[in-house]
């Protein structure tokens, strides 16, 4: 026999084996206002001036959370926060297409979107505070911030499941970030939501970076919406620091997800602040591309817009500005204000009813924080309410 | 050199990859941007880019590549950027790396690291303080390591990088930068398997590892007339059952103290040991300090959750006046 190894010759040219390339999909970034402030006429939606009003409103309220949330981080008043500055139109435009039956999955970045939502500025910053009592979430549909990265995914999938068996009119929105799709989770949440058909959609906004890492090492795949397809979901690529083109884009994809075929929509944006409070960006990028995209302002492109429409002259900017900033100083104010709270907290609601170990261990705890006072002095950070 | 921990495992790193040119580290902002916790720092600018890799948000192909890479002999050294988001790759872990030279009778192996923080107090989001070292100590075939000081974690990593084996290596983060100490330069080894002894002493046994290290030295300073023996377990997986148990036999009491919730953690199976080996040299039933059977609270309330020195005093008062 001859054991020499079988040499494979090269694969000809001409067998007529045309692999499928991503070259081959030409995937369009819906836009309905340029940079400029010009714009498709046809595209711009359907709203009151009111609702032209909020729309600015809310992304001002998102830039100002963000930057008071920050300070207040720096003077040690919140734990590590996550800025959604240069997102604003992506946050604001996906949460104002939804309705207020419908559950967001939020990651961090999207305050103006939960706010909107109905959850309150006060348990908001209770939570970036460390406050377990706050991921009650309390008065809105949204679910806990998902930190691990991806872990929410097919929580939303589960999730619309179930809206879709009890035939409610809503839908599941997860938020994800472009790191987020590199995640196991990920790809396993959107090809289960596809074969179940449920009314989910998966948004992504792609900031350009998972903290030093930019989108074009995340994937080698051009864009993120185009995975939707591998998924055998719908998959939009917006612009996402275009308000409208992202509310549209949205309220598109709930439509589609209420008729059954869940959609990933990808915002393309970028995150002008660093990753966290605890990041520094300038180790992984330079300063001309920050400032490349300062040029494409959400705020300033959507301003530009309400001017050439005009409806600005209706807008009082510094009026909102005020009635923001005393927003936040309530919210604070009331964060400040609630209760220290006991170590019960802790073992409390792990179980439906606590087990008797747990119970001997909250009392060893008990009996021993009164027996050494000299504990406190390990426990320095207490819960300022 | 004196060096913080991170400092140790930085250095560790670059002399490896100058020892051996089959290694290669990877994981989230590794490379670009030297680590979140700056311990990959300056290895991109020395070893290129073929050497040190940013990776995507894909904790299941970070494992998972290792082990493939290191059955082609190559030595990778992982990072998971916290040991909260081990999780997804514990899967790798288990169904790969710890077994695949048992499954391919030696024809295959993965010498392979992955490197994570753990641990409680550093004031960060959920899931970025577990301590879970038990459950991987639980994982047969996988070598589970924990430094406490600068110098075992430059000589432990070392030897973790050149193990035959796949080796967890648990960074307790609390203490990066915390403590400092002068540490040989260049080249040297602490074993893997093996406990040390912190100090001698002859009337308890305090086991610890990790962070909790710190507190337990801390504790045993602060009792008067209790003449402790402290060891530092530094291994989970293969434990080093020849110390725990010698000690045991001469001082006859024992506590353990870990940050990991008490049920089903790492002190069950060192009492477990301890029963099966020197029962009879008992005269006090052994204490457990651990966390409590709860997830790490978020950060307002974190610092409950660890056993502090007065906790740990208070067990060893118990046992020594059993
Ligand atoms: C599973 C998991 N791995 C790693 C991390 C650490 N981490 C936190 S945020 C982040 C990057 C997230 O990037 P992306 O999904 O693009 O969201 P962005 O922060 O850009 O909004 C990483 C790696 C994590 N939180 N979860
Ligand atoms: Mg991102």
């Amino acid at each position: 026999m001859d054991d020499s190894p079988r040499t494979v010759p090269p694969a000809a040219a001409d067998i007529g084996v045309d692999p499928l390339s991503q070259g081959d999909l030409e995937i369009e970034t819906y836009r309905v206002v340029r940079s400029d402030g010009s714009f498709d006429a046809e595209r711009v939606p359907d709203l009151d001036d009111e609702d032209f009003r909020d729309l600015y409103r809310w992304m001002l309220l998102q830039r100002i959370y963000d930057e008071r949330a920050t300070k207040l981080q720096r003077r040690g008043r919140l734990g590590t926060i996550a800025s959604g500055h240069g997102q604003e139109a992506s946050i604001i435009g996906s949460g104002y297409a939804l309705s207020r039956d419908d559950w967001i999955f939020p990651y961090g970045r999207e305050a103006g979107a939960l706010l909107l939502h109905g959850l309150s500025m006060r348990d908001l910053l209770l939570y970036w505070r460390g406050i377990e009592d706050a991921s009650r979430m309390e008065g809105a549909n949204v679910f806990g911030m998902a930190i691990s990265i991806g872990s929410h995914i097919p929580l939303a999938t589960g999730k619309a499941w179930g809206l879709e068996l009890d035939g409610e009119d809503a839908i599941a929105f997860a938020n994800l970030g472009d790191g987020a799709t590199s995640t196991g989770a990920f790809h396993e949440g959107l090809n289960f939501a596809g074969v179940l058909g449920v009314p989910a959609v998966f948004f992504c906004q792609n900031n350009q970076y998972a903290i030093s890492l930019p989108f074009d090492e995340q994937t080698n795949a051009e864009t993120v919406a185009q995975k939707a397809l591998a998924y055998g979901v719908d998959g939009i690529r917006v612009d996402g620091n275009d308000v409208l083109a992202v509310y549209n884009a949205v309220s598109t994809a709930r439509e589609r997800a209420l008729e059954g075929t869940p959609v990933l929509v990808e915002a393309v944006t970028y995150r002008r602040s660093a990753h966290t409070t605890s990041d520094d960006p300038t180790r992984y990028r330079s300063g001309d591309e920050v400032d490349e995209w300062e040029e494409r302002d959400p705020l300033a492109r959507y301003r530009a817009f309400l001017e050439r429409t005009g409806r600005w002259g209706a807008i009082d900017e510094d009026a909102i500005r005020e009635e923001v900033e005393s927003e936040f100083d309530e919210a604070v104010d009331a964060a400040d204000a609630v209760e220290e709270r006991g170590i019960e907290e802790l073992f409390a609601y792990l179980h439906e009813e606590m087990p008797p170990e747990l119970e001997r261990q909250l009392e060893e705890l008990r009996d021993l924080l009164e027996e050494r006072p000299d504990m406190y002095e390990f426990i320095e950070q207490r819960p300022k309410g | 050199m004196n060096a913080t921990i991170i400092d140790a495992i930085n250095d560790a790193l670059h002399a490896e990859m100058r020892n051996d040119d089959r290694t290669l580290v990877f994981g989230q902002d590794v490379a670009e941007s030297g680590g979140v916790f700056r311990a990959t720092d300056g290895l991109l600018a020395e070893f290129g880019s073929d050497r040190v890799l940013d990776t995507p948000l894909s904790e299941i192909a970070i494992v998972g590549s290792a082990v493939g890479l290191a059955t082609h002999g190559f030595r990778p050294i992982a990072e998971i950027q916290f040991s909260g988001f081990l999780p997804p790759a514990f899967d790798q872990l288990v169904t790969n790396a710890s077994r695949i030279r048992w499954r391919t009778r030696g024809e295959l192996t993965a010498p392979m690291v992955v490197r994570t923080p753990y641990g409680a107090g550093v004031r960060a989001l959920e899931h970025h303080s577990e301590s879970l070292e038990g459950a991987y100590g639980h994982v047969p075939g996988l070598t589970v390591a924990i430094p406490s000081t600068p110098h075992d974690a430059k000589g432990m990593l070392i030897s973790a990088i050149r193990d035959p084996d796949p080796v967890l290596f648990m960074e307790p983060k609390h203490v990066y930068r915390s403590l400092r100490e002068d540490i040989p330069e260049g080249d040297y080894t602490e074993p893997l398997g093996e406990a040390a002894v912190r100090q001698e002493g002859d009337d308890v046994t305090v086991v610890s590892w990790g962070a909790m290290m710190h507190k337990t030295l801390e504790a045993v300073d602060n009792l008067d007339g209790v003449d402790a023996e402290v060891i530092d377990l530094r291994t989970i997986s293969p434990l080093d059952r020849e110390t725990i148990t010698e000690s045991v036999r001469k001082t006859g009491r024992c506590v353990v103290v870990h940050e990991a919730a008490k049920t089903g953690g790492f002190a069950g199976e060192l009492i477990a040991t301890i029963n099966d080996e020197v029962l009879l040299y008992l005269e006090a039933p052994i204490e457990r300090v651990t966390g409590f059977d709860i997830p790490v609270p978020l950060l307002s309330m974190e610092d409950y959750y660890v056993p502090h020195p007065p906790r740990i005093e208070e067990a060893i008062t118990k046992t020594v006046s059993y």
